[in-house]
């Protein structure tokens, strides 16, 4: 039987980001509403030991914040009213009468049978792209991830104070530059989703693809990013990107456990497609983003998440490397070339002709991507050559490959795979 | 909440062909007719080329005047509006609606919330 003091835990665990997207809205303050969040959690854990949780926790923990927050804005009206018409632009009119409206109209108190989701209008302020980058993922974990400020800092690599520093420039620009809190209308919907959705992908690849620090905060940014994508997918339903999202994420997470080599974790080595245990993929997690895939390509449109699901859904499906429909997914990568111009898509448009139309062509492509030299710092394109070359059987061109991408990647886990790749290549 | 954007433009030396300052015109013309039929427009003004700018520098408790813009920048200050906005997507929508080409050929336009100032003497506000 869980302590009252668990379940009040699950409760801010499962729910902290829906009652502080209310209170936020609420309040038109950030900080406002997490100090009131924080009282009503404080009421919680001083009332419900006795008394038992009430039907609904979210919605009386939002009431009593709710009060604290009218509380104070009545205070703050008396003292404004003595200052009456000196203060009559001043800060903070924004906040007050935001409370005091709903005042009006029947509030503090929220109907008992629940109250308003407020999280998307929250989402698309997180990751409005008047923040900057950083502070938008930081921001996302922090009021609807239900993360601290320590474990963000932990998960980022970054000193607290850096990140600290960070969400409060945020949050200032926020109240300051009045970005509102509202899903946005049809003509900037496109363009601002985007936004969103890249924010959750930052968050996925954050856990996914560094090596670095503590595998089970990475673990937890995986499991982060899909809650969150899952909300925003069962928000906006009829967007098929959603989906596309919520299914890639899911289909590169079922793959977690077999893409570093068990040998001397946390810094294993890291394990290629080819070579993973495909036994040990997670198939629930599968079948969930299979069945997604299509209902996401059933939606109209179509979109770089959807692509790229779409994809990781032809290597889910096949039971060997050889099996693997490399044809489909070169079409699939030339598409999605066109709508995201990225070096990254054409290198793995070129290995996907290889490994359909031949290692020669294969390579053609990429030295014509690289031709030009825009490509020569970066070490994904050294790799990817070199493996077709190591393919190719032309080993003294492949070890040099290998040598020029090690130069260029101080990534542990990365270089491991490259110095045993150029250890096969090179005449022992 | 009021805003102001400020416009930034490249400074070309020769003027700019007949059309393109005709259609220039017409995109202010058109900003600042729609803004004021909203009831939302509160100012706007282009400024002279920074040939003109003088600039003034307190140095050591010395008032340093010096020709010339504040900074040497390939982009400069052209020109402004105010327009009082719900927020800052609304104040968005219509900076993207702002000619930035008003006196070269690209440019940009910057978006900053006015803070509200308290009244300096009876009848004068911020």
């Amino acid at each position: 039987m869980a302590s009252t003091h668990e379940l009040i835990a699950g409760v801010f665990r499962q729910e902290s980001g829906r009652i502080l997207a209310g209170l936020i809205r609420f309040a038109g303050s950030f900080d406002r509403a997490e100090e009131a969040m924080q009282e009503g959690f404080a009421a919680a854990l001083a009332r419900w030991p006795g008394g038992g949780l009430p039907d609904n926790p979210a919605a009386w923990i939002t009431r009593v914040a709710q009060r604290k927050l009218v509380d104070a804005a009545r205070r703050e009206r008396v003292h404004r009213d003595m200052e009456a018409e000196l203060q009559r632009e001043l800060e903070p009119a924004a906040f007050v009468p935001a409370v005091l409206a709903h005042e009006t109209v029947g509030w503090p108190m929220p109907p008992e049978e629940g109250f308003p989701d407020e999280r998307l209008r929250l989402l698309f302020t997180c990751c409005h792209p008047a923040l900057e980058a950083s502070a938008r993922v930081a921001l996302t974990l922090r009021t609807l991830g239900g993360l601290t400020t320590p474990e963000i800092a932990r998960a980022f690599l970054l000193p607290e104070p850096t990140l600290a520093q960070r969400l409060v420039r945020a949050k200032r620009k926020i109240e300051q530059a009045r970005i509102p809190y509202e899903v946005p209308g049809r003509a900037a919907l496109a363009e601002r989703l985007a936004s969103v959705q890249s924010v959750l992908y930052l968050i996925f690849n954050e856990g996914y693809s560094t090596t670095a620090g503590d595998s089970l905060v990475r673990r937890e940014l995986c499991q982060e990013a899909i809650r969150l994508a899952r909300m925003l997918a069962q928000l906006l339903p009829e967007e098929g990107e959603n989906w596309g999202l919520l299914a890639l994420m899911l289909l590169h997470d079922s793959r977690r456990d077999t893409r570093i080599s068990p040998q001397g974790e946390p810094r294993g080595e890291l394990v290629p497609l080819e070579e993973q245990d495909r036994s040990r993929w997670d198939q629930a997690a599968i079948a969930e983003g299979l069945e997604l895939v299509e209902r996401a390509l059933r939606l109209p449109g179509v979109g770089p998440q959807r692509l790229q699901a779409a994809i990781a859904a032809l290597h889910a499906q096949a039971a060997t490397p050889e099996a693997t429909d490399w044809a489909q997914i070169a079409a699939l990568y030339a598409r999605l070339a066109e709508l995201v111009p990225s070096a990254v898509v054409r290198l793995n448009h070129a290995v996907a002709v290889a490994m359909s139309a031949g290692l020669a062509p294969g390579l053609a492509l990429m030295d014509g991507l690289g031709a030009d030299g825009s490509l020569d710092g970066y070490h994904l394109y050294h790799a990817a050559r070199a493996d077709l070359l190591r393919r190719l059987g032309r080993a003294v061109p492949a070890a040099a490959a290998y040598r020029q991408a090690l130069a260029l990647t101080s990534n542990a886990v990365e270089r491991r795979y490259l110095r045993r790749r150029l250890a096969e290549v090179e005449p022992g | 909440m009021r805003y102001m954007f400020l416009i930034y433009s490249q400074e070309v030396p020769e003027p700019l062909p007949a059309e393109e300052d005709r259609a220039i015109r017409q995109g202010h013309r058109a900003a600042m007719e729609e803004t004021s039929r909203r009831g939302i427009f509160r100012g706007a003004e282009p400024l002279h080329p920074t040939s003109t700018a003088t600039t003034l520098r307190h140095q050591d408790g010395r008032v340093v005047i010096t020709d010339g813009p504040f900074a040497e920048t390939k982009e400069q200050l052209a020109g402004y509006y105010i327009l009082d906005c719900q927020d800052l997507d609304e104040a968005l929508e219509w900076a993207a609606r702002i000619p930035t080409a008003c006196a070269g050929r690209s440019g940009c336009v910057e978006v900053r919330p006015i803070q509200a100032m308290k009244p300096v003497a009876d009848g004068i506000h911020a």
